[in-house]
């Protein structure tokens, strides 16, 4: 999977945590969860439970300390998937 | 001095009437919102009935954001975001606030949060999977998981509280709710209570044996207050909000008053002389109904109305007692007395609320609601009170007074009075 196609799909994940469609419709790598798509920290976890059944990954704590904006979750997720 | 508490709102989950105008007109109808449940007949249950709402969980989209309704499971929440967001709405205010309502309290009850939300959890960790559970399950297994998504939603800012005293739960709500309100301590509380009985709730009820089990294959007919007849209670679910207010505050704003809590009282029977676990002691049931009747300032001859607890089990006869030495009110002489359990069955930590809601509807549209069911009145009640004070159709009547009290497991009590709105006074 292309980086691009991470990006795509993220979307829907990131989908039922953010009331802001518009910014969720033009996400880039820089696109902070909190700050931009105003996500509650706390639905941080499900975000990592999610990804983590969509792509059948385990994502380690230290890993999922780096998902803080677009860019790192579809790093993440990429390098898990490349260890599959 | 004490200020009076009146109520500008109220919203109902009920088994028989989903919202207010259809919860009016099936208690104008007798309607009953007991059902067969295959799921309790296939566990090998003795009960196979129980009073449920009929509820479109999809309704709870026009309540919350997406982002709160997506992972919400909790059927209990459900059931008390609508009833207290309906009361809020009815009450003319507006969802949307930037600041918090910090003259806004609110006390909301249950007995429990769902089990079948505690049973994911139990499942997960038992089987290694504790961090797939996720952020949303606390919120759904804490107990004040109700009155935190109403607080949240609505923006409340004076105290909120969960209150858990079984059966009498939802009339101590508004009791508590009252109680701040006319010290001072609020301009207006929202209050009620909500009940989901799920399988393993029910399954708790239907062990000890005492669950209605002889009128499995005729659900509308299987609870039966104050009938020779009756052979135990059916388990119903939902719940009731009421949006009470400081008189002069609901009339600054220019809200509609539906009716004022004149007063109340709770206490418990300590378990003696009669009293137990499961059982009240019939001195705390007159001693809670006196109170409430001082507290309100009334004369016992002035009731129109009494809304009883009255399960359908052997405790109806005794309650009657306990109501009339009481009132000192006896025969014909008793005032109108009706259970809406009747029609939706016993709804445990809802019922309180639930049941008010009806008091009022009765009281601002003149009619007293039938006992359903009512076939065979007890030989043993009809000693006490004429048979003419059960009514077993619906009557128009100009109601002003009507008490409501409820009595619960540990040996609980609460009684209230509820009385039209007189700007004389």
């Amino acid at each position: 999977m292309t980086r691009e196609e991470i990006l795509d799909e993220l979307k829907s994940v990131f989908a039922p945590y953010t009331t802001n469609k518009e910014m969720l419709a033009n996400i880039n790598d820089q696109t902070d969860l909190i700050t931009d798509l105003k996500i509650n920290s706390a639905n941080l976890v499900d975000i990592i439970i999610d990804a983590e059944a969509k792509y059948n990954i385990e994502i380690d704590y230290d890993s999922a300390d780096k998902m803080i904006n677009v860019g790192s979750c579809v790093d993440v997720i990429a390098e898990k998937l490349k260890q599959k | 001095m004490a200020k009076r508490v009146v109520i500008t709102g109220m919203g109902v989950v009920s088994p028989n009437g989903v919202g207010l105008p259809a919860f009016l007109e099936a208690l104008k109808q007798g309607k009953s919102g007991i059902r067969h449940v295959a799921k309790y007949e296939e566990l090998q249950m003795s009960c196979h009935v129980a009073g449920v709402p009929e509820f479109e969980w999809d309704s709870l989209k026009n309540y919350l954001s997406e982002v709160s309704f997506h992972g919400l499971k909790g059927t209990n929440i459900a059931y008390g975001i609508t009833a207290a967001l309906d009361a809020w709405a009815d009450s003319g205010m507006s969802y949307e606030t930037v600041e918090p309502h910090w003259e806004t309290g609110c006390v909301f009850g249950n007995s429990a949060p769902d089990s079948d939300a505690t049973k994911n959890v139990i499942n997960k960790v038992d089987n290694k999977e504790v961090k797939k559970l996720g952020s949303r399950i606390v919120e759904q297994t804490m107990n004040s998981g109700v009155t935190s998504f109403i607080s949240g939603r609505l923006g409340l800012g004076n105290r909120v509280v969960t209150n858990s005293t079984a059966c009498a739960t939802g009339t101590q709500a508004i009791l508590m709710g009252y109680e701040y309100i006319q010290s001072g301590l609020a301009k207006r509380m929202v209050v009620g209570s909500g009940e989901h009985i799920d399988t393993y709730i029910f399954g708790t009820f239907d062990s000890m044996r005492v669950l209605s089990r002889k009128f499995n294959d005729q659900p509308e007919r299987a609870s039966r207050p104050m009938s020779a007849s009756s052979g135990g209670f059916i388990p119903g679910s939902g719940a009731a909000a009421l949006i009470l207010e400081d008189l002069d505050f609901a009339l600054a704003r220019g809200a509609r008053i539906y009716a004022e809590v004149l007063g109340g009282a709770a206490n418990s029977g300590g378990q003696r002389n009669g009293g137990t676990m499961t059982a009240p002691n019939p001195a705390g049931v007159i001693r809670c109904i006196s109170d409430a009747i001082s507290s309100a300032g009334i004369d016992p001859a002035d009731i129109d109305l009494v809304s009883g607890h009255l399960t359908a089990t052997m405790a109806d006869r005794q309650e009657i007692q306990s109501w009339s030495t009481a009132l000192r009110r006896s025969g014909k002489e008793f005032p109108l007395i009706n259970s809406v359990k009747s029609m939706i069955g016993h709804c445990l930590s809802a019922a309180g609320s639930i049941e008010s809601v009806a008091c009022i509807l009765q009281l601002i549209h003149g009619f007293v609601h039938p006992n359903i069911n009512l076939e065979d009145p007890n030989p043993e009640i009809l000693k006490i009170i004429d048979e003419a004070c059960m009514p077993t159709t619906t009557i128009k009547k100009d109601i002003n007074l009507v008490a409501k009290a409820n009595f619960g497991f540990g040996d609980v009590n609460a009684c209230l009075f509820f009385s039209k709105y007189n700007n004389d006074k």
